[in-house]
């Protein structure tokens, strides 16, 4: 009983510590995602107060948020967006993976830290955060802005890759065999495909057994799918996290969109438990030598994503300024990034890559949204003087 | 005028097109039902320098008010320009000699030169209704036509 006292102190003053750093964020305007991460720093190993009995717990707490984050993230695009943006997009999408992936990829290799590292850090410096983002083009009215469409559907693009790029990166932490590596992507490829088929012909069948009118049998009915997908998911290598991606595609329509409003709540907890995690994972001493170097490549990713922005922009026929609002748009990375970050961490890639990841987000994350705010005056200058 | 309608992924759709005096603007349509009344910069075409959230209730009253007198604008247009044109709204009784029968069968067109434009119905609005649309007691018979026809045809509905 005395663990469980020390357990519920201990979380709950993890959970409220949040709640009054995401106040604080709200307040000042930013994510609160690098304020989480830093409160993780804090309560870690070699933190200012590493916490005793509830690690266990909180890690758990953190596979779920990862579930849920992923799951809503699907919830959020049908089938058929997904599909139009592929066939409309996909060389703009294209430019964006080989632009942005290549310097996480050739930091890491240049630092000598092997092409399964390398891998994962080109995940983490390409991935934009689209929940940043969506935030900010609400936060800055830019939704009717008409460079929006060209960043939205680079974000679709986005998660689309990592349908198929998460698994990649899996089958390569696990250490498997080219062979079955192989065998591994392709499983994951077909389950993307069948789900995607699915989801665009018998989308009904799926709606009609998930669908009903109580909130609650609603709440239960998606997570257990989700979970049990995940599980699925994982037993066959392909990541549980792509899993619960496909659950959340499969929906559509107003079944979603009720089962995103009632989630929502369940993945803030969760996910602001996941960003502590990885905080906690990551030691402290750590990030202040991979300081430098994180903003290094936070200074080039930066740049490349601003290029990815205005050549998407330029080819839907935007003048220069939305150009430039469309690159400012995709600078902020977030939580996919860390997802994968966590990933690599766990299955024991190189000791510094957790700590290099968590200052590059905690970079990006806090000056994206920074950055797309003090451009926009800017912006509306240099239009005016044209 | 060309309406350009644009896919938001994640958000929902997006209306847009250019005033004759050269302003955009547009609409947002989230689909939690919220819409955006989205005006674009002069000098910045691509940005919204104007977005006004609206909630269904707001959106509801902003139609109202641009849709509804422009709705009697063009009703009084078409009045003017064919002069002597009618159009009114025939209440078919319930012992009407058409009610339960096809409307085909009244032959209102060839015997009056009057047109049945829509039919209402409890609410309901049936615009353009085929000859074996089958009328019922208490329709409401939209008839355009000169005065003199359309009082035929309102004898028609009445005695036959």
């Amino acid at each position: 009983m005395h663990n469980t006292a020390i357990l519920f102190l201990e979380f709950g003053a993890v959970v409220l510590g949040l709640g009054i750093l995401g106040a604080l964020a709200l307040r000042v305007g930013i994510s609160p995602i690098p304020l989480y991460l830093i409160a993780g720093l804090a309560f870690g190993t070699g933190g200012i107060l590493p916490l005793a009995t509830s690690e266990e717990f909180t890690a758990t707490g953190a596979e779920l948020g990862v579930i849920l984050l992923l799951l809503t993230l699907g919830l959020e695009y049908n089938a058929d967006e997904l599909m139009t943006s592929l066939k409309g997009n996909a060389r703009a999408g294209l430019v964006d993976l080989v632009l942005n992936a290549a310097p996480g990829a050739v930091l890491a290799l240049l630092l000598g830290w092997g092409p399964v590292a390398a891998v994962a850090m080109a995940g983490v410096t390409y991935a934009t955060s689209s929940g940043i983002t969506a935030k900010v083009l609400s936060d800055l009215g830019w939704i009717g802005n008409r460079e929006t469409p060209v960043v939205l559907s680079l974000l679709v693009f986005e998660d689309l890759t990592m349908a198929v790029y998460l698994p990649v990166l899996t089958a390569m932490l696990a250490g498997l065999s080219l062979v079955a590596g192989a065998v591994t992507v392709a499983i994951a490829l077909a389950a993307v495909s069948v789900v995607l088929l699915v989801a665009l012909r018998f989308g009904r069948y799926i709606e009609a057994f998930v669908a009903s009118p109580n909130s609650e049998v609603l709440v239960l009915k998606v997570v257990g799918l989700a979970l049990l997908v995940a599980g699925l998911a994982q037993q066959l290598q392909v990541s549980a996290a792509v899993g619960a991606f496909l659950v959340g595609i499969a929906l559509s329509g107003e079944l979603a969109e009720d089962a995103q409003a009632l989630l929502a709540p369940l993945r803030d907890l969760f996910a602001a438990v996941f960003f502590v995690f990885f905080g906690l994972q990551t030691d402290p001493t750590k990030i202040l030598p991979a300081a430098g170097l994180a903003a290094g490549l936070a200074l080039v990713t930066m740049i490349t994503k601003l290029m990815t922005g205005i050549y998407a922009a330029r080819r839907a026929g935007i003048a220069r300024a939305g150009r430039v609002r469309a690159g400012i748009a995709l600078i902020p990375r977030g939580e996919f990034n860390i997802v994968i970050a966590g990933l690599a961490v766990a299955a024991g890639a190189h000791p510094d890559l957790g700590a290099l990841a968590a200052a590059y987000v905690l970079i990006l994350a806090a000056f994206g949204p920074l950055a797309a705010r003090l451009v926009q005056p800017l912006l509306v200058r240099v239009a005016s003087r044209a | 005028m060309d309406v350009e309608q644009t896919v938001l992924p994640g958000i929902g759709l997006r209306h847009e097109f250019t005033t004759r005096s050269g302003r955009r603007i547009g609409v947002v349509s989230h689909r939690t039902g919220r819409r955006d009344l989205v005006i674009y910069d002069p000098d910045d075409p691509d940005r919204a320098c104007e977005t006004v959230k609206l909630n269904d209730e707001e959106a509801d009253a902003l139609v109202e008010l641009l849709g509804a007198p422009r709705i009697v604008q063009r009703l009084n247009a078409l009045h003017r320009e064919v002069e002597g044109l009618v159009s009114v709204q025939l209440p078919i009784a319930p012992h009407s000699p058409y009610a339960g029968r096809p409307m085909g069968e009244a032959q209102v067109r060839t015997r009056t030169g009057a047109s049945i434009v829509a039919v209402a119905r409890a609410g309901h609005v049936f615009a353009s209704p085929a000859p074996d649309f089958i009328l019922s007691g208490d329709d409401i018979v939209v008839v355009v036509g000169s005065e003199d026809s359309t009082a035929a045809v309102a004898d028609i509905f009445a005695s036959g």
